[in-house]
């Protein structure tokens, strides 16, 4: 089993009377990405806040990277690269100048924050603006940086809080691909995002955050399971049905029917489907095409965000 | 030692990179330079002026005085820039949220703070000192007689407090907005207390009273201190992001009084059994720390009598028993008017100490307690030189009323004191403001539920009894 990076449980924070976070718990496992799914206001931020060891936990428990996060906040701070919301650069600094203050910041010794910076502009596409100041940048070239300098310590966790909120569908998709570029078996990332098609391009496990608790978590296919049933399966014959009655096998219903086409939900499909294509061939019926029907994120998260408080 | 400059080491780079950052913006810069450069010019032609001009009609005095004077106001016009560079250090990443990855990163909060406090201090600092050094050699080129080197470093060293002061309270009101606009508001917290400032130091200089300028030199370094103090414990992740503080609530605020205030209890009795004493056990370390300030006190008073001599009459001591006489006649027995009045009076001398407490971090609150034993001091050692035996006067006319009056008025200070030592102390998840009210809660609590009624007590002993127990021992 995969080493656990980031452990909650029952953690919660209250302001004044509102508790933002209300006893959320999950896991994540070494080269995973988790995704923390909710509208505004859900309790995200303050999950990474509490993660980061700026905000201190009103109840309950968390370690990252096998750091408590109340009682180790420094081991936590070095452990983990950050990027929040805000990019946070100093618009009169040049990027170098920039990446060198957190460098030295984080204890890079000089030569080794050299390299470092060298390979993630390179890397980011951001070599050509070296010398520019950050006020020059564009926003998604600032989203970058900020990336930059949240991995330029090489911590085996990234925490980033809404990395592409705000930005052009280009910037967004540079700064998607630049997350997908971050995934090692080594490093764990927890994406916060109310993106639904971000989250299922990057998302190994979901966490679903509503009124600050969690109201599903698991991984993509679990959660989709879980909420909205068994997969269902798209069956297209060669030949016509003709009305012909048909006797699927144990635990496969259907779910409604053309004149050459099925449409099946199966429990298990590493086993029920090989038993079901040996059916419709027991009754001549020879299949032309066999592929699950797409259930969308936005499906599963609509569907989670309209049940009533509490697991659906 | 080594270890503890390394812990340095992450303050100082957070200063540098705030430092370098200031010298890239022009807003800064061109104002630091003008105060560095031009007004010290000006300030340099006026003394010249005023020195020919009052010459002129003999008063030299007031042109000697004038040089020193003026050597002080070019030293604080770029010191105050120091605010300026505070707030928006301070609350402008705050704002803009460039905070966020700061506090994100693994430096502690006093290594923030301190990185931060010495890149708003160290650029006014020296640019005061240049715009010094301009005032002073164009005073030497023009053969103006320059002040006296104890004197420089007195004005040096005010310089350097006032900075201090200014920075270390911008950093307070910095940690209670979350917008560059409000703290601008609050800054006129720092900038009126700081200009009445420069008045009295400026009275000091042309009176010539310089030795006093080093108490305020003192008095000033203390602040600073106690202002660094009340910054660090509030220079926190937590407040710096956890909450929107902005905005005034004035139905939180009496919620957040009324709970500190009930506590717990849920009717009277249980309040002032319960939560009353456990608010005077609270109070425990106060209360001994204000009843060693009184011990001082009086202890004052009783050596003020070598400076301050008087003769029995002058004292008012003489024709005690005529005197004692005409209070019975105007204080008949069980009369509530003249219980009423004294009793009053104390109330008002102890919620006048808690305004002056409140504005003082406590300490001038237990200044009215500490006055008043001291006066009884004073007139005891003054009954000792005179040949008399204080005792009879102690067992007379203090004790009977002062075995009540004295421990309330210890707590009230006590109560005041904590209200200004919470307020400089680290207190987590909590705003000043919070903690403040709690503190006022504390005070109101132990008003209400002891000492109001202790003073009653001592009043209707000072007006019954008192006086009739005197008659009795000098009779």
């Amino acid at each position: 089993m995969a080493e656990e990076r980031i452990f909650a449980e029952d953690l919660s924070k209250q302001f004044d009377e509102f508790w933002a976070v209300d006893g959320i718990s999950f896991q994540v496992q070494a080269g995973k990405v988790m995704v923390l799914l909710g509208p505004n206001g859900a309790g995200k931020t303050t999950t990474v806040r509490m993660l980061t060891s700026i905000l201190k936990p009103t109840r309950g428990q968390a370690r990252v990277a096998g750091y408590d996060v109340v009682r180790q906040p420094e081991k936590v701070r070095g452990s983990v690269g950050v990027l929040t919301e805000h990019h946070g650069l100093y618009s009169r600094m040049s990027s170098v100048e920039y990446l060198v203050f957190y460098g030295e910041l984080y204890g890079l010794k000089p030569r080794v924050c050299k390299e470092r910076i060298d390979l993630l502009l390179d890397q980011f596409g951001l070599d050509f603006a070296r010398k520019k100041r950050l006020g020059e940048y564009s926003k998604g070239m600032r989203q970058k940086l900020a990336l930059v300098r949240a991995m330029l310590h090489d911590p085996p966790i990234l925490l980033l809080d809404e990395p592409t909120s705000a930005m052009d569908p280009e910037s967004a998709r540079m700064v998607r691909d630049a997350i997908q570029k971050l995934r090692s078996a080594e490093r764990t990332i927890v994406l916060c995002t109310h993106n639904l098609a971000e989250a299922e391009e990057l998302a190994d496990q979901i966490a679903i955050i509503r009124q600050g608790k969690i109201i599903l978590e698991g991984d993509l296919q679990e959660v989709k399971a879980e909420l909205m049933g068994p997969p269902e399966y798209d069956i297209r014959l060669a030949g016509e049905l003709n009305g012909q009655m048909i006797e699927l096998p144990e635990g496969v219903t259907l779910i409604q029917k053309g004149s050459n086409w099925l449409r099946v939900r199966v429990p298990h499909p590493e086993s029920d489907n090989p038993r079901l294509l040996r059916r419709l061939l027991d009754l001549h019926l020879e299949v032309f095409s066999l592929h699950e029907v797409p259930r969308s994120l936005e499906q599963v998260y609509m569907h989670a965000m309209g049940q009533p408080e509490g697991r659906p | 030692m080594i270890a503890a400059l390394n812990q340095l080491g992450p303050a100082l780079l957070v200063t540098r990179r705030e430092v370098r950052d200031q010298f890239r913006d022009w807003r800064i810069i061109l104002p630091i330079f003008m105060l560095t450069i031009f007004f010290p010019f000006l300030m340099n032609f006026t003394a010249r002026q005023a020195l020919g001009f009052v010459q002129r009609y003999g008063a030299s005095i007031i042109g000697e005085r004038m040089v020193p004077f003026l050597l002080m106001i070019v030293g604080f016009f770029p010191i105050s820039v120091s605010l300026v560079i505070a707030l928006e250090t301070f609350v402008g990443e705050k704002e803009r949220g460039s905070i966020e990855p700061l506090l994100n990163s693994p430096l502690k909060d006093w290594q923030l703070y301190l990185g931060k406090l010495l890149a708003a201090t160290i650029p006014p600092l020296i640019s005061s000192f240049l715009g010094m050094a301009v005032y002073l050699i164009g005073l030497a080129r023009e053969n103006v007689p320059l002040p006296p080197t104890d004197m420089l470093v007195q004005i040096v060293a005010i310089t350097i407090v006032q900075a201090l002061v200014m920075v270390s309270g911008a950093v307070v009101v910095s940690t209670q907005a979350t917008s560059v606009r409000a703290a601008n508001l609050l800054a006129s917290f720092i900038i009126i207390p700081a200009a009445v400032l420069i008045q009295g130091e400026s009275i000091l200089m042309f009176w010539g009273n310089y030795q006093t300028l080093w108490w305020a030199v003192f008095g000033l370094a203390i602040l600073g201190l106690l202002l660094m103090r009340v910054g660090l414990a509030h220079f926190q992740r937590e407040e710096l992001l956890g909450r929107e503080i902005d905005v005034l609530n004035l139905r939180w605020g009496w919620s957040m009084f009324r709970k500190a205030f009930t506590g717990e209890a849920h009717n009277p009795k249980e309040w002032l059994l319960r939560e009353v004493s456990r608010t005077v056990r609270r109070l425990a370390l106060p209360i001994v720390l204000v009843t060693l300030l009184v011990a001082v006190g009086a202890w004052l008073g009783t050596r003020e009598v070598q400076h301050f001599s008087l003769s029995l009459e002058q004292g008012g001591l003489v024709d005690l028993d005529e005197r004692l006489n005409s209070a019975l006649s105007a204080w008949p027995a069980f009369a509530l008017r003249p219980v009423l009045i004294i009793w009053w009076q104390n109330i008002r001398v102890l919620v006048l100490s808690m305004l002056l407490g409140m504005f003082s971090f406590g300490v001038l609150g237990v200044l009215p307690t500490m006055a008043t034993v001291g006066i009884a001091g004073y007139l005891m050692n003054l009954l000792t030189v005179n040949g008399i035996a204080p005792w009879y006067y102690l067992v007379g006319f203090i004790i009977p009323h002062g075995v009540f009056e004295i421990p309330a008025a210890i707590i009230a200070s006590a109560a005041v004191l904590r209200m200004g030592a919470v307020l400089a102390t680290p207190t987590p998840g909590k705003t000043i403001g919070e903690v403040w009210i709690g503190a006022l809660a504390d005070w109101l609590k132990v008003m209400l539920g002891l000492i109001i009624p202790l003073l009653f007590l001592a009043a209707a002993v000072e007006v019954w009894v008192t006086p009739r127990l005197a008659i009795w021992l000098f009779r």
